[in-house]
């Protein structure tokens, strides 16, 4: 059990529940904010697994994947908010449901 | 979770989505647990070319060179984020013009200056530390949504007054030159992005803070979310209260 491995265990554990979050919660504000959750563990999966050497230099090539992922993630998270700014303007509606489930 | 009447189909949803989760994470942590430990992946390779490629950083060096083009069209989704949000109509009436409190005002003012270094910092350092053009960019765009937010009283947009194909030239300009780069491999009888090796320093450094400026730009002109600002100001009149 490395510390490399614990940090790709805590970012399972988290995606995990930012999946959970995704798919049971209606509301497009809750569905952005899962899907958030879910790439910040992917990338700290990323980082953590590029950590695994046994001298300490880690791999670079996640760290550059990870790098440019958390400012595409950004402006995707820019266009969602976006869009569903502009949806609830349209229809008045937080969501594509009736909202039996918040 | 609000306290609303949870019938029993929706317990045995929940209850079933939980269960199914869970195992889902069990197999992704028998996965990771599985994989060989003391694996250096593709460090030795990198480590071993990146006196070649340009850059002393090897991550820097994999940003640009061994995989620019993924790098490449990560900004060009960059880009196609901004122009869907600016494809956004604008609705009235949204954007709640509330005025700054006076200690944010001041701290953002006494801030934004050391954050112009650590940016222009970040972007230099790259080429041989950690650092670069999206940590770069990162801080810069923050930097302007601070701004943003002091002046927001004042300017109905971001860039109101900034014409608007000086707003397109800068969000456009880091893909554009990146490309040209790119292209220019090919066009001198290489493959795409491959740089001549005399030159990838120098090229590197304008692709860099090209990049910079765009992705700042581009970040804080996501924020607020509405349509380009040339299509706003020409097709609504600007009431009184905008204008001051």
């Amino acid at each position: 059990m490395t510390s490399a491995l614990l940090y790709a265990f805590i970012g399972i554990a988290i995606f995990s529940i930012g999946l959970y979050s995704l798919i049971l919660h209606a509301h497009w504000l809750r569905k952005i904010l899962a899907l958030n959750v879910m790439g910040s563990d992917v990338f700290l999966l990323l980082i953590a697994l590029a950590n695994r050497t046994s001298n300490g230099l880690p791999d670079p090539v996640p760290h550059a994947m990870v790098l440019t992922g958390i400012v595409v993630a950004v402006s995707a998270t820019g266009l969602a908010l976006a869009i569903a700014r502009r949806l609830f303007a349209m229809t008045g509606q937080t969501s594509f449901t009736d909202q039996t489930i918040e | 979770m609000i306290t609303a009447p949870v019938n029993t189909t929706t317990r045995f949803v929940r209850i079933a989505l939980g269960l199914l989760i869970t195992s889902l994470a069990l197999a992704l942590g028998w996965a990771v647990w599985t994989l060989p430990l003391n694996h250096a992946g593709l460090r030795d390779v990198v480590q071993a070319e990146v006196p070649r490629s340009g850059a002393d950083n090897p991550v820097t060096a994999v940003l640009l060179n061994f995989r620019g083009y993924d790098t490449l069209l990560e900004v060009g989704l960059l880009l196609i984020a901004l122009l869907g949000t600016w494809a956004l109509p604008r609705s009235q009436g949204e954007i709640a013009h509330e005025t700054p409190g006076p200690v944010f005002t001041a701290f953002a003012r006494l801030l934004a200056p050391p954050m112009v270094l650590v940016a222009a910092y970040l972007t230099w350092v790259g080429a041989y530390a950690p650092g670069g053009a999206f940590q770069g960019a990162a801080v810069l765009g923050a930097i302007g949504v601070l701004l943003l937010l002091i002046y927001r009283q004042r300017t109905l947009h971001v860039f109101g007054r900034t014409p608007g194909w000086a707003l397109r030239l800068l969000t456009g300009i880091g893909f554009v030159i990146f490309l040209g780069v790119a292209l220019l491999g090919l066009i001198t009888g290489g493959r795409l992005l491959e740089y001549p090796p005399e030159l990838t320093g120098g090229l590197f450094l304008v692709i860099e803070l090209m990049l910079t400026l765009s992705i700042a730009v581009i970040l804080v002109a996501l924020f607020p979310g509405g349509p380009h600002p040339e299509t706003f100001s020409s097709t609504l009149p600007l009431t009184g209260k905008e204008t001051r």
